[in-house]
C-alpha cells in the first residue's frame, strides 16, 4: 500500500488512524490532537481551579500513566497552576502490586510529582493477601473492593487533597452505561455518566478528564510518547479481561470505531432525564456504587465514595427525597407528579426486586471509623470485623458490589440487604 | 534474493504473558512454506504462525478469536496503524517490526 499522508499536517506519514473520526494522521499529530482535546475537555467542564490540589489515583497502568503525563504536559503548557501528586493504592498482593507500584514510583520521578502510597495494612490491618488466606480465592474481590472505596478518599484526606482524578477512559464509560442500559437502572446510569462525582455530602470530588479518550488512543499515545506503563492481571482473578460487556463495547469498535463515544453520548442524553433527585442522590445503596471493579483490570478507582459528618445535613435531606420516591406504594406517587419517570423506576425496582420492603435508609457515620454509613458500622468495618473474628462470611457481603464487575443477582440481594438493615 | 525474511515481533500491553513474558521474538519466516507460494509471508500468516508455532500458551483465543486478532489487541507494522498497511495483506520485509499491544489488561 502507498504510504498514506497526514491529513492534518499534510507532511508526515500517517501512522494513527482515529477511532472517533477516522481520520489518519502521523505520531506528532496524534500526540498534539491528544493532548489538546484532553485540554478541551478541562477547560469546557471547569474540572479545575488555579492553585488547586489534584491527587492523580495511580497504578501504574496505562489509563493513570498516560493521564499522569498528559495533566504534567498541559499544566505546564497552559499554565493551569495545579499542585499534581500521585495517590496509590497498596492492596498488599505480592507479585501484582508489588510490581505496578514500582512503574508508579518510577513516574513519581520521571513526572517529578510527590507520590503517597496508602496500603490496605495500613488502614485495615489485613493485605489482600492475608485476606485471601483467611476467605480464600473466591469472594475475595468484594473485600478488596469495599476497601478500596475507602482508600483512595483517606488517602487523599491524608494528604489535604479535595480533588481525586482518575483514568477512566471512554471505553470504561461505555461499558458502563451499557451495563446499566441492561439493568435497567437509570439512576446509576446518570451518575456513571457523568465527568465529576461530587456529592453534596462529600468532601472528595471525583473526576475523569479521559472520559472522552479512546483506550486504543491512549495505548498508542503511551506508545508513541514511550511512557513507562506496567500490564498486568490481578492473580486473584486471573483471566478476567473484562466481563461480557466490555467484550461487546470492543466488537462494536471493530465494526464501527464512532461507537463508542456515541454510547458515551446516548448515555449522558439518557442521563439528562434522569431527575436530579434521583441521578444525584447518595442513596445507601450508593455508598457502593459507581465503583469501577478493579479486580483484574481497572486500575483504582471508584466515585461515590464515604462521606464527612459536616454535610450530613443536606445528605439527609437527600436521602429522604429518595426514601420518598422509593416507597413502592401508592402514596408515593402524589409526592413526585413532576417525575413520573423516577416513579415508575423505582416502582419497579421495588416492586420487582425489593418484594415491596419499605426502604427506609438514613445517613449516619460509621460508629467505628467515622466514614458514611447508612448502616451503623460501614461495609468496610463490618468485613474487618469477620475477618478480625475469623468469620469472614458475615451477612454483609453480599451487599457489596462493584459497579462493572456486580451480577443482577449481587445486586438484588444488595437491595435486600440495605433494606433489611 | 533469499528465501527468508527475518523480522522482529513484539507482544506488549500484557500480550507478553501468552508468551513466556518475553516481548521481543526475532523470527525468520521462510518463504517457502505452505500457503506463501514463494513469495514474501503477509502479516495473516504471521499471525497465524504466531498461533501455531510461537505461542506455547494454551489460551490461544486471548489472542485470535474467530480466526482474527482478537478485538482490543491493536497491530501496529513499523509503528504505523496496521489498517494503513493493508492489515493481513500486508507482505513482511526484512527488518519489519511488528507489535501487537493489547487494550485489554489493566494495572
Amino acid at each position: 500500500m502507498p504510504p498514506t499522508t497526514c491529513e492534518v499536517c499534510k507532511d508526515a506519514r500517517a501512522a494513527v488512524i482515529r477511532p472517533k473520526n477516522s481520520q489518519k494522521i502521523c505520531k506528532r499529530c496524534f500526540l498534539e490532537v491528544f493532548e489538546s482535546e484532553i485540554h478541551e475537555t478541562i477547560v469546557s467542564n471547569n474540572l479545575f481551579y488555579r492553585g488547586e490540589r489534584v491527587a492523580i489515583g495511580a497504578s501504574g497502568g496505562k489509563d493513570s500513566t498516560v493521564l499522569a503525563s498528559v495533566l504534567k504536559t498541559l499544566n505546564e503548557r497552559h499554565d493551569y497552576g495545579l499542585n499534581l501528586v500521585l495517590l496509590s493504592i497498596d492492596e498488599g498482593i505480592k507479585g501484582y502490586r508489588d510490581d505496578s507500584l514500582e512503574t508508579v514510583k518510577r513516574n513519581a520521578l520521571q513526572y517529578e510529582m510527590p507520590l503517597e502510597i496508602v496500603g490496605y495494612d495500613q488502614l485495615y490491618g489485613w493485605t489482600m493477601d492475608q485476606v485471601v488466606a483467611q476467605v480464600g480465592k473466591k469472594g475475595n474481590c468484594t473485600y478488596c473492593g469495599v476497601f478500596r472505596r475507602q482508600a483512595l478518599d483517606r488517602g487523599a484526606a491524608k494528604l489535604g487533597i479535595k480533588h481525586v482524578v482518575t483514568g477512566h477512559n471512554a471505553d470504561d464509560v461505555a461499558e458502563t452505561v451499557m451495563m446499566n442500559l441492561l439493568r435497567g437502572d437509570l439512576p446509576r446510569l446518570a451518575r456513571a455518566t457523568s465527568i465529576v462525582t461530587s456529592s453534596a455530602a462529600s468532601a472528595i470530588k471525583r473526576s475523569k478528564p479521559l472520559k472522552y479518550a479512546y483506550e486504543k488512543e491512549i495505548v498508542l499515545y503511551a506508545h508513541h510518547k514511550k511512557l513507562d506503563y506496567f500490564s498486568t492481571e490481578c492473580i486473584y482473578s486471573p483471566e478476567a479481561f473484562r466481563g461480557s460487556a466490555r467484550t461487546l463495547i470492543k466488537d462494536l469498535e471493530r465494526i464501527r470505531p464512532s461507537s463508542i463515544l456515541d454510547i458515551v453520548k446516548s448515555g449522558e442524553d439518557m442521563a439528562a432525564l434522569v431527575p436530579p433527585e434521583v441521578g444525584g442522590s447518595v442513596s445507601c445503596a450508593g455508598e457502593a456504587e459507581e465503583e469501577a471493579n478493579s479486580c483484574g483490570s481497572r486500575n483504582t478507582n471508584g466515585d461515590s465514595m464515604d462521606l464527612v459528618e459536616k454535610q450530613l445535613a443536606l445528605n439527609e435531606a437527600a436521602a429522604e427525597r429518595e426514601t420518598e420516591i422509593k416507597v413502592p406504594t401508592a402514596t408515593a406517587k402524589p409526592q413526585v407528579t413532576g417525575h413520573p419517570a423516577a416513579v415508575s423506576i423505582h416502582d419497579k425496582k421495588s416492586n420487582g426486586r425489593r418484594k415491596g420492603k419499605i426502604v427506609k435508609q438514613v445517613m449516619g457515620q460509621c460508629e467505628r471509623c467515622g466514614y458514611m454509613s447508612s448502616q451503623k458500622v460501614c461495609k468496610a468495618c463490618s468485613l474487618l470485623e469477620g475477618l478480625n473474628k475469623s468469620r469472614p462470611h458475615t451477612s454483609i457481603e453480599v451487599g457489596v458490589e462493584d459497579e462493572e464487575a456486580s451480577t443482577t443477582l449481587m445486586r438484588e440481594v444488595a437491595g435486600i440487604a440495605i433494606s433489611a438493615g | 534474493m533469499s528465501d527468508t525474511v527475518t523480522i522482529t515481533v513484539e507482544f506488549s500491553g500484557g500480550l507478553e504473558m501468552l508468551f513466556d513474558h518475553v516481548t521481543k521474538h526475532e523470527l525468520t519466516l521462510s518463504k517457502h512454506a505452505a500457503d506463501t507460494d514463494g513469495k514474501a509471508p503477509t502479516v495473516g500468516y504471521l499471525v497465524k504462525y504466531i498461533c501455531d508455532q510461537l505461542m506455547k500458551d494454551s489460551r490461544k483465543e486471548l489472542f485470535v478469536l474467530d480466526g482474527a486478532v482478537r478485538p482490543g489487541i491493536l497491530v501496529l507494522i513499523n509503528d504505523s496503524d496496521w489498517e494503513l498497511e493493508g492489515e493481513h495483506e500486508y507482505e513482511l520485509q526484512n527488518r519489519d517490526n511488528i507489535l501487537f499491544v493489547s487494550t485489554l489488561h489493566g494495572g
